[in-house]
């Protein structure tokens, strides 16, 4: 295919206007650990798999899902160490905003924000794209909001998603406009109980819930779900 | 000055340099949006600087946030500028007044570094505050509506000016309701 020839440099197009990069980037994320997120009228619950190399690996000290803001938290699918990069900017540039205006940054400003970095190194010399998806969740003045960032740097903003593997398992048909936070939280255990490979439990999925006064990384209250939903 | 769902935001008229008047029409209070006045006192060309500089930031936040920015949010945003320029300062003193959520009054004023200094009733900037803290004092009573409010400020204002020799020239009274602005010129000692 034509396209080979170009996927050397980041920053030079292919014949069929695509940066191969960017393609690339996509599958490496493709090929990662499920995640997905579901807005509810309430608020806004963010799941991933954690799926660990191997049993002696403490699972306790792996966080995937992370705070940016008291009421945003995101999740990724790809690359681990890309995201923890990502993560530290947007953490940046939430405090910065908060700095000059003394009020907490607008979902959508920072998401906007963090498109810019992913943006950026699509388009500098020398860098390669961020091999990570993230799913930006939080609660401002508009309400809850679900973003999902790309590599390439473009966003959307989603009811409900899932990217990495296995997302075939989607939730068009369990999703209802008008869903409370405790439903959401039983459809995200539920779509990722469908393409888990193995045993589903407390220790390997991690489960976060913002709502308007509190955003909470759950722990071992994943089990107490998870024996509702069976 | 703060009244019943609406404040007020007065200043003089007066530019001038120690004894010689430039201008006698002289616009120091500047609006934000619809609902946030900002009044700069001090160096004639650093309020208007300090006014374009704001104006820029406030439009591109208009742009970004699809939304006005609130009058505490631009407090800190002034109070933050002013603070860049610690070692080498704007020499002015903002008065900032607007509408916040629900349309509650907000007014504050900060020093020419950006100490900001929240107040529920009135605040005061310029070469004659000393004389208008105590006019002020004397004559404000809380929720006021529109109409009295505006006798008030003005005969605050008005006493003070006439009293001080750099100030002067009539003054200059915005009534913000959350309905409507209404902008009038008072006259004074015309000296």
């Amino acid at each position: 295919m034509g396209d080979s020839q170009y996927s050397f440099s980041l920053t030079t197009f292919s014949p069929s206007g695509k940066l191969v990069q960017i393609e690339h980037a996509l599958t490496a994320v493709g090929s990662g650990q499920t995640s997905l997120g579901i807005k509810a009228s309430n608020g806004v619950v963010i799941a991933t798999e954690k799926k660990l190399p191997s049993i002696l690996v403490d699972e306790t000290s792996v966080q995937k899902i992370q705070v940016l803001t008291p009421n945003i938290g995101v999740v990724y699918s790809g690359m681990g160490p890309d995201s923890r990069v990502l993560v530290r900017k947007s953490r940046k540039q939430a405090e910065q905003y908060n700095l000059l205006y003394k009020e907490p940054i607008p979902v959508t400003q920072l998401v906007r924000e963090t498109a810019a970095v992913m943006q950026e190194f699509t388009q500098s010399g020398g860098v390669r794209p961020f091999g990570v998806s993230l799913l930006v969740a939080g609660y401002d003045d508009k309400g809850p909001q679900l973003y999902q960032v790309d590599p390439s740097g473009s966003y959307f903003s989603w009811k409900a998603s899932a990217m990495g593997k296995n997302t075939l398992y989607t939730f068009s048909s369990l999703y209802t406009d008008d869903m409370e936070l405790e439903d959401a939280i039983h459809t995200a255990i539920l779509t990722l109980k469908e393409g888990f490979e193995g045993q589903i439990s407390g220790k390997n999925i991690e489960i976060g819930v913002i709502e308007a006064d509190r955003t909470v990384l759950t722990a071992a209250q994943i089990e107490d779900y998870l024996q509702e939903v069976e | 000055m703060v009244g019943k769902n609406c404040f007020a935001i007065a200043s003089d008229r007066r530019l001038g340099v120690q004894l010689q008047t430039i201008a006698t029409d002289f616009q120091r209070i500047f609006k934000i949006h619809d609902k946030l006045f900002l009044g700069l006192s001090g160096l004639g060309s650093d309020a208007q600087t300090l006014h374009q500089r704001l104006v820029f930031r406030h439009k591109l936040y208009q742009l970004r946030e699809e939304r006005d920015m609130k009058p505490e949010t631009f407090a800190s945003l002034v109070s933050a500028m002013l603070y860049e320029k610690r070692f080498g300062p704007y020499f002015v003193q903002p008065v900032i007044a607007g509408l916040g959520e629900d349309d509650k009054p907000f007014i504050c004023t900060m020093d020419s570094i950006g100490a900001k200094e929240l107040a529920k009733d009135f605040v005061v900037a310029g070469t004659a505050s000393e004389s208008l803290y105590g006019a002020c004092e004397s004559m404000f009573k809380p929720d006021m509506d529109h109409e009295e409010l505006f006798e008030t400020i003005s005969q605050a204002l008005v006493s003070s000016i006439d009293r001080d020799c750099l100030s002067g020239w009539g003054g200059h009274v915005y009534i913000v309701t959350p309905t409507e602005v209404t902008e009038r010129i008072l006259k004074g000692r015309m000296d």
